[in-house]
């Protein structure tokens, strides 16, 4: 550990919490309809509901609201895996690349849409450019902006005094991507082009290297993919090894900028929380809540990270762990990368995170077992953290023996089943999952490394996939590529692409429909005036009780699995 | 139900083709412009043919050439792995003391004083990408004493190359300082032809 490393993790912390409040107010003009760039863009979001023959100001319930979200993401579904089982016969498709098999194209797809961009793929050696920009980073776009909007009508929810209604699915995913993602993403691609990221749509560039080898520079459509990648919490990169490749995240500002990129919307829609039910402070104690545990595990991973790995050790070397990391970043900027990216539901990644010492291996699987809900994706992670809010306010109602109330609403017996159902969903899914790849001979196959490290891996599929992260311990794979580049010949593993898809859909959308349900059941609930005997979730004390909350349920689900993994690596000095 | 579904068809359309198609391009056209060189890989040329990019490592093995980390893929940029080697393997351990015995034999016989202690960790643990572009400063002070007396330079003027060809932290702050190998190995041609 260094001073500068520490330094570089403050000034990242100031700089997310100063960025907070400025997109979170900017967020909830978009919102209310008076954006600032409004005057200019207006007509286009007009022309673009004019296009979808849809009216905007038509109110929706919950369940309408839904309904469109469903039927879009499926349509997103069905499109994106028709362009990508017929890249063979698509445009910008300079390397002559064929289609991925069809278990395989599963997966992505349901990765994509469910704003998870877990990867069995590597990216330059299996798509062409069309798939990158037509097809996946539209859903890097769409998918974030669906979570933006429910997240927003689930807000509307919360402060509804009289209506019954959420607003207007089509009207939020517009502004989302008209206000938010599209200009902040093409001011971020093009900073990154000018720090030396790829951007071209050219073949590979052949060379010769000094001592002779023939090689290949990679070209592509990268910065533009990689700012919604970032912002969006995608995570899915253009190159295999994501934003540790050069090309992709070229220099420590670069990094800097894309952990920035990463958190700056999930953390900002919070401040967004709190100006839509009038509330300021209640938005920052989310944000606190939220900041407490990514910085803690922000320490860990680094003080893990710079003790080294048992491994280096037995072999004489000292200092801190640098296999799976890339020099330009060091090892605080790959620590803070890695605990950014899995508190966010992200999962780019600038480092192997199969690499990490056990400890910090351990972090980033945590962070993710709490649901994605320290920040967690674009608007997911805040609907998420907004259930258990929920819950913590349900436990606190039962220790004192009062009618639990949030926001001045009264929280009944059918939004509590609701929120049980929405906060246990992920980790249920996630054990069940990991028990059957682990104990049958087809989870078997996917298993890269032995022992509590194989373990690991498997674990850290499934809490990732669940939780629609996307960061990955590399070493677990689900496509078999043995021709090298390109297609031919290669095949998926069924089993790990099948259940790893379905864990995706489940763990986006189970959670989605449920919240939505607790806000259309909340919206319009009468309001009752804050007395002395009310309990105020707007401070500290709340916080804590919040945060004390998500640690009971994650680990309490949790910990005999995370013993088994990476705690034990973590705890000796043994190779196991 | 039907309005969703109509909503839906004509939206992705739209979508496709505007997110998709028109803003990839649109950075696409202004990046050639304005930032050409970065937007096409960052290419180095010599003697008009291109050797490299300035942000892609390549494997050096001549004793005349500062060496890059050790890469698990051959050093190949275009189809990038992580190595995935885990923190408590035994096949990790093995990798790195391997790694560890070439870098004591091969800078040993120029630097006496150098013991397996003082081998930073980026000279035997793979990078990332396997294509780092970069070293650490201490990595590249060890192997500055061999290229210095196979190239017959004053070990000054290498300790200025590699001065000169060290990408410091962004805005003096962010990341960590590397010396970008490949740079320096051109300039190092540039400056004797041993």
């Amino acid at each position: 550990m260094t001073v500068q490393g520490w330094i570089q993790i403050l000034v990242f912390c100031a700089v997310l919490t100063a960025l907070t409040p400025l997109l979170g107010a900017y967020m909830h003009r978009v919102f209310r309809g008076d954006a600032i760039l409004g005057s200019v863009l207006g007509p286009v979001e007009r022309g673009f509901h004019k296009l979808l023959r849809v009216d905007p100001r038509q109110e929706q319930d919950w369940k309408a609201y839904a309904r469109s979200a469903l039927i879009f993401s499926l349509g997103s579904w069905l499109l994106l895996y028709a362009l990508l089982r017929l890249q063979g016969s698509l445009p910008f498709n300079p390397a002559g690349f064929g289609a991925a098999p069809a278990d395989v194209t599963f997966n992505t797809s349901s990765s994509f849409v469910s704003n998870t961009n877990w990867q069995y793929y590597a990216g330059e050696t299996t798509l062409s450019n069309f798939s990158q920009m037509a097809g996946l980073a539209v859903q890097n776009f769409t998918s974030a902006a669906v979570g933006i909007a429910v997240v927003i009508a689930v807000i509307r929810g919360f402060s509804a005094r009289s209506l019954k209604t959420l607003g207007n699915f089509w009207s939020d995913l517009t502004r989302a991507l008209l206000y938010v993602l599209l200009p902040i993403a093409f001011v971020l691609a093009l900073f990154f082009v000018s720090q030396g990221l790829v951007q071209s749509l050219s073949p590979a560039q052949a060379f010769t290297s000094l001592e002779g080898v023939r090689q290949l520079i990679t070209l592509g459509p990268v910065a533009s993919q990689e700012a919604i990648k970032l912002l969006g919490t995608n995570g899915g990169g253009f190159f295999n090894v994501n934003s540790a490749m050069p090309l992709e995240n070229s220099s420590g500002l670069v990094n800097f900028v894309s952990m920035l990129a990463i958190l700056v919307i999930p953390a900002a829609l919070t401040a967004t929380f709190g100006r839509m039910v009038g509330n300021r402070r209640q938005g920052w104690m989310i944000y606190g809540a939220m900041f407490a545990f990514f910085a803690v595990a922000v320490a860990i991973v680094y003080a893990a990270e710079s003790h080294g790995t048992p491994a280096q050790h037995l072999a004489g070397i000292g200092g801190g762990n640098m296999e799976g990391k890339e020099t330009r970043f060091g090892v605080e900027g790959s620590s803070l990368f890695a605990v950014v990216t899995t508190v966010a539901s992200c999962g780019a990644v600038n480092a192997a995170m199969e690499s990490l010492t056990g400890l910090g291996g351990a972090i980033p699987m945590a962070n993710m077992m709490t649901g994605e809900v320290i920040f967690g994706g674009v608007g997911s992670g805040l609907y998420s953290m907004l259930m258990f809010v929920l819950l913590a306010v349900f436990v606190a109602g039962l220790m004192v023996g009062r009618t639990p109330e949030f926001l001045g609403k009264k929280i009944g017996a059918r939004e509590m089943k609701l929120t049980m159902i929405g906060t246990l969903a992920a980790p249920l899914l996630t054990l069940i999952a990991t028990a059957i790849a682990i104990s049958s001979k087809y989870g078997l196959r996917s298993i890269y490394n032995g022992g509590p490290q194989g373990f690991s891996e498997t674990l850290y599929a499934y809490t990732s996939q669940t939780n629609n992260n996307g960061s990955a311990f590399a070493g677990y794979t689900g496509f078999v590529q043995p021709n090298g580049p390109g297609n031919d010949g290669a095949f998926g593993i069924t089993f790990a692409d099948l259940l790893g898809g379905g864990a995706m859909l489940a763990g986006r959308f189970l959670p989605l429909i449920v919240v939505l349900a607790i806000a259309g059941a909340l919206a319009g609930r009468k309001v009752a005036p804050a007395g002395p005997g009310t309990m105020r979730t707007d401070t500290p004390t709340f916080g804590v009780l919040a945060i004390g909350t998500i640690l009971l349920v994650a680990l309490l689900t949790f910990v005999p699995a995370l013993l088994l993994g990476p705690v034990v690596q973590g705890l000796t000095d043994r190779m196991l | 139900m039907k309005k969703d579904l109509t909503a839906t068809a004509v939206g992705l359309v739209v979508l496709t083709l505007v997110l998709g198609l028109l803003y990839p391009l649109a950075v696409t056209g202004v990046s050639q412009v304005a930032f050409n060189d970065a937007a096409n890989g960052s290419q180095i040329e010599r003697d008009g043919t291109v050797v490299g990019s300035r942000l892609l490592g390549q494997g050096f093995t001549s004793a005349r050439y500062f060496h890059s980390r050790p890469s698990q893929s051959e050093y190949n940029p275009s189809a990038t792995f992580f190595s995935n080697a885990g923190p408590n393997g035994q096949d990790t351990a093995d990798a790195i003391r391997a790694n560890a015995d070439a870098y004591l034999k091969r800078e040993g016989r120029y630097d006496a004083g150098l013991t397996r202690a003082a081998i930073p960790p980026d000279a035997v643990q793979t990078s990332a990408s396997g294509v780092d572009p970069h070293i650490t400063v201490d990595n590249a002070r060890i192997q500055a004493h061999r290229v210095a007396a196979v190239r017959d330079l004053s070990p000054d003027r290498v300790d200025e190359l590699i001065d000169d060809h060290t990408d410091g932290r962004g805005l003096g702050l962010f990341g960590a300082p590397g010396v970008n190998v490949l740079q320096l190995n051109i300039a190092l041609d540039e400056e004797s032809s041993r």
